[in-house]
């Protein structure tokens, strides 16, 4: 037999398949398993990261924390319950809301953040004052901008009525333009900002000139940023999702309702 | 032979670039280009894939089948893609996120399997490897030009260091928000193809068709 047919051989193939699928498979394991430690201290580093910047932003409100005043919590977004079974600090949103298995699809109407699919669960973290009454309620939040996703830390008063703060963490909006959402003028505009009316509607958003600008929302609403309509919009549409039925409409209600 | 090794490495900076000749790799370098520290991360990426990458292929050319030699080789360098990621995710987690799926997607990166098919299936470790990096850095200088542009004249900056200050902050500097677009990566792409080409006229390709001279009018 020559050499060529030898080699070309079925046998020949598939041990030479085998043999380099098994180095190769092995390579991969190991170097997966050997940095998943600094992996997940990335993740834990940035988490933090991004906590910073809402205690940056609470403390121009008059609200000097550490981290080690948030209590940190999960919770089931269509129940409305904490869930202590996740850990907080391993838990990645972003992943869950990309597996089937713990993600819910959002139905296309009320689909305003432009998201498709949310993680059944949401890590929250709530401020108690002196007599552990709920004070401050941290929610992330996340929505489609012009081109990329916004990320932004909402922080709701007590009462879950009233807005607080909203820092952006995470954007690709145009530098300049979009990115304008992240300028300390227009965060200063949410700022005890009501978002639901007496009758609890959700009544909050952002103005833009198609909007009709002086409608009877106006005291629930920001104005938006020029030229960056779209960017503007998906901010609007990304608070009305997680205020809303398919976002943490239950628990806010259950704040409300048991004072937990 | 020194200089055949020299050659190796050299040709694909210019002469035979595979993004300006070949027009390969097209999509992660309007991806990627948006500003030069992506850019030069991706560049060492694919430098170090199409290194290892070729070179690894060529060490175990006499043993792979021909029936099988695609598969053999995307597994090579799906590997070295997937191990390079985790890397970056563990020690460049900030760069890694802004550069998202386009490392994974060097695994289809057409430079990638080309050199590896191409050259490395018949040429020594040596030569296969620095084909790659030769490979690689044609890529890289290509893709290091179009970042610079895009960050310079869409942000004033260059390595997120502010050179100009744009109009939005008082200066004097009004930012070209195309250039952080996908097109600008086209119409500067086509640029330097055209520039060198017009320095190479060797590299103009002959028109496949011409048009026919017009006939004599009659009267």
């Amino acid at each position: 037999m020559s050499e060529v047919a030898l080699k070309d051989s079925t046998t020949r193939a598939l041990a030479m398949a085998i043999t380099v699928a098994f180095i190769c498979g092995l390579l991969v394991s190991v170097v997966a398993v050997s940095l998943r430690p600094i992996y997940k201290a990335n993740i834990e580093a940035e988490r933090i990261a991004q906590l910073e910047l809402v205690l940056g932003a609470l403390s121009d409100i008059g609200r000097v924390l550490t981290i080690d005043n948030l209590e940190a919590r999960i919770v089931d977004l269509e129940s409305g319950e904490f869930d202590d079974s996740i850990d907080v600090a391993t838990f990645d949103a972003e992943r869950a809301a990309a597996k089937p298995a713990t993600s819910a699809t959002i139905p296309a109407d009320l689909d305003l953040a432009g998201l498709k699919r949310r993680a059944l669960h949401a890590p929250v973290y709530l401020v108690r004052d002196a007599s552990e009454q709920i004070d401050l309620v941290i929610l992330p939040v996340s929505g489609r901008g012009y081109q990329s996703t916004l990320r932004a830390w909402l922080v709701l008063d007590g009462d879950t009525q009233t807005v607080r703060a909203l820092k952006f963490y995470q954007h690709g909006e145009t530098p300049g333009v979009g990115a304008r959402i992240e300028e300390p003028e227009w965060e200063a505009q949410w700022r005890d900002l009501r978002a639901f009316d007496d009758a609890g509607v959700l009544r909050i958003g952002v103005r833009s000139q198609a909007g009709g600008a002086y409608s009877d929302d106006a005291e629930y609403q920001v104005d938006g940023i020029s030229g960056a309509t779209r960017t503007t919009q998906g901010v609007d549409g990304m608070l009305r999702f997680w205020l809303g039925e398919f976002g943490f409409a239950t628990f806010l209600q259950r704040i409300r309702e048991e004072r937990l | 032979m020194q200089d055949n090794n020299w050659r190796i490495l050299t040709r694909p900076l210019i002469d035979d670039n595979p993004l300006t000749l070949q027009i390969l790799g097209i999509c992660s370098a309007l991806a990627v280009t948006t500003s030069l520290d992506t850019a030069l991360l991706m560049s060492l990426v694919v430098v170090c894939v199409l290194a290892l990458g070729s070179g690894s292929v060529s060490l175990i050319r006499g043993h792979i089948p021909h029936s099988v030699r695609i598969i053999v080789q995307i597994t090579i360098i799906a590997t070295l893609v997937i191990v390079v990621d985790q890397v970056l995710q563990a020690y460049a987690f900030e760069l890694s996120k802004r550069l998202s799926v386009f490392v994974g997607l060097i695994i289809t990166n057409c430079i990638v399997l080309g050199r590896a098919e191409s050259f490395a299936m018949h040429n020594g470790f040596v030569a296969s490897t620095l084909d790659g990096i030769g490979n690689g850095l044609g890529y890289s200088l290509i893709l290091v030009i179009v970042g610079a542009i895009r960050e310079f004249f869409g942000k004033g900056s260059l390595l997120n260091i502010q050179i100009l200050i744009p109009t939005s902050q008082g200066g004097a500097f009004e930012p070209l928000h195309l250039m952080l677009l996908p097109p600008s990566a086209f119409f500067i792409i086509g640029g330097i193809i055209w520039f060198i080409r017009r320095k190479r006229p060797q590299q103009v390709e002959k028109p496949e068709f011409t048009l026919r001279a017009r006939e004599q009018e009659s009267k």
